[in-house]
């Protein structure tokens, strides 16, 4: 156990809502409702060992303060944040969509250091407080769209990562920035185990052209919805690339490396044919194995009510980023 | 002493139970919302393992009707095949409603653009074949014909385990698992020389 940081909540002020939200949906799903009524509660927690799943403790977030918030011209409706923190890809803690969720709560992310080095005049390590302090956070309302044509619509909170780069500055030689996820065998199943993690070489990396770093749009983020990230989405503090599908936003970073070479990217070792470094959102280049063209849309309703919507170039992006790519064949370099 | 019709009965039961009851299991986990914010990718790949399980069992009963020499094993077969296929059914189903959501050109772009697809559209209609003619009827209408036709199960029993293997995004150990052990099972029917080759294939009368 670690001290818990001043402003973590306690586990009290948590509230439970969620586990009450459950046990009325089981006893309405099972017809119990008139009876559910009369039955003392303890009767009903008995029936969600049957029916639903252990109680996890989920990991406290506390809100954030933030500035304001930027839309840049997407007004698609927010996904529900139930939706965004229980579907997550985090091969680290098990490749079902839900294996992070379970398996993400007890993850340490305070305290956490992020490194900044590499061809940098101020090489840094910051601690997740100091960043708090230094950067102050806005609101990115941003599309997230997944090489798997799925996309959600997150409220992040975070700051335009050229802040810290800037501070760190880069040398004259310097065109890349290499991403490095925390590496920890005892925290995180997927890498202790194969089968778990999905064959992937861990520690998983990711890494983006300078030029793409520095873009305004760029951010670390540090929360979304209003309060710090749970751990499934990225805690404490994760890369949010919006023109790009959801691999390149590396998640739970320990390590930022400005370079002058093409850093690797795990799935782009993993499979080079599937997935590019480059990884922009394009309807027209398909996965070898999916159409691209179209994706779901995970808004607020159920199974049956999420939409296809067409995919646009640079997931709706084009007029901040195309000019970043002028003159490349983005076939050649998805 | 048993009798041979309530031993078919009991263990028929048994079978419908054992098939109903994954299928009920994922209705409630979807209801309660226990498969998280998004449960598309979730239920299509549990209704295909459900497919690949029920082909298993299929595959078994006749290799263990010979070896223990329990006949009337075979008079269950028919019931897990239509149990596959009926999982079959519901894997498409929820491929086409919940992750294509009805586009149906889509649907036939990604049969025809993306090879696991089609080797998994091939399995069906050979699957979609033996439901049709499962009928007793049929099958002695169709005879010798009939046999051959029903052979081809064991074509599905490699297109299956390879389209599963062409689909997932990384970690090829479960689906290898699941080809060696449809290998296993087609290996252990090869056919044997000097013995007859009427085996259990033959009517199940």
């Amino acid at each position: 156990m670690t001290n818990k940081p001043k402003w973590q909540l306690s586990a009290e002020q948590v509230t439970p809502e969620r586990v009450f939200q459950q046990r009325r949906k089981i006893v309405q799903a099972l017809g119990l409702s008139a009876i559910g009524a009369s039955v003392p509660l303890g009767v009903q927690a008995g029936l969600l060992d049957w029916f639903g799943q252990p109680e996890e403790q989920l990991a406290p977030r506390r809100s954030l303060s933030f500035e304001k918030t930027l839309r840049y011209g997407i007004n698609d409706e927010l996904t529900p944040e139930d939706k965004i923190v229980s579907h997550n890809n985090f091969y680290e803690f098990g490749t079902d969509k839900t294996d992070p969720a379970k398996n993400a709560q007890s993850l340490i992310t305070d305290p956490w250091s992020l490194t900044i080095e590499g061809d940098v005049a101020n090489p840094r390590v910051w601690t997740v407080e100091d960043i708090l302090k230094e950067f102050p956070l806005e609101e990115r309302i941003y599309r997230m769209r997944c090489v798997e044509a799925w996309s959600m619509v997150i409220p992040w909170l975070g700051f335009s990562l050229a802040n810290l780069i800037e501070k760190a500055e880069p040398g004259a030689s310097a065109k890349y920035v290499a991403f490095e996820t925390l590496y920890d065998p005892e925290q995180m199943p997927g890498q202790k185990s194969r089968f778990v993690g999905g064959g992937i070489n861990y520690p998983y990396v990711e890494g983006l052209r300078l030029d793409e770093a520095m873009h305004p749009l760029t951010i670390l983020s540090l929360g979304l919805y209003g309060k710090t990230l749970p751990p499934q989405n990225g805690a404490p503090i994760r890369l949010v690339v919006p023109w790009k599908y959801g691999f390149k936003s590396i998640k739970s970073i320990v390590k930022i490396r400005i370079t002058d070479k093409m850093p690797p990217t795990t799935w782009n070792q993993l499979a080079s044919n599937e997935y590019g470094f480059y990884a922009n959102v394009n309807p027209n280049v398909s996965h070898p194995r999916w159409s691209q063209a179209s994706e779901r849309r995970i808004g607020s309703g159920g199974l049956l009510s999420a939409k296809r919507i067409p995919t646009e170039p640079f997931n709706g992006y084009g007029d901040q980023v195309a000019s970043l790519y002028e003159g490349m064949d983005l076939r050649q370099w998805y | 002493m048993v009798l041979t019709k309530h031993k078919v009965w009991l263990t028929k039961s048994a079978l419908h139970i054992g098939c109903a009851l994954p299928l009920i299991w994922l209705y409630i986990q979807i209801e309660l919302d226990n498969l998280g914010g998004d449960p598309v990718q979730y239920i299509i790949h549990f209704l295909g393992m459900g497919v690949l399980h029920t082909l298993v069992l299929t595959l078994l009963i006749s290799p263990l009707a010979k070896r223990f020499k329990v006949g009337w094993l075979l008079r269950s077969r028919r019931a897990i095949g239509l149990w596959s296929f009926a999982y079959l059914v519901l894997h498409i189903f929820s491929f086409l409603a919940f992750d294509l959501l009805f586009d149906w050109s889509l649907l036939l772009s990604e049969i025809i653009k993306r090879p696991y697809i089609t080797v998994g559209m091939i399995a069906s209609i050979i699957m979609l074949a033996l439901a049709l003619t499962s009928p007793q009827l049929i099958q002695r209408k169709m005879g010798r014909r009939w046999q051959l036709l029903h052979k081809l199960v064991y074509l599905v029993a490699i297109l299956g385990p390879i389209h599963f293997w062409w689909s997932v995004k990384s970690g090829n150990v479960e689906p290898a698992i699941y080809l060696l052990i449809f290998m296993a099972l087609l290996w252990w029917r090869r056919p044997v020389k000097q013995i007859s080759r009427r085996s259990g294939l033959a009517s199940t009368k």
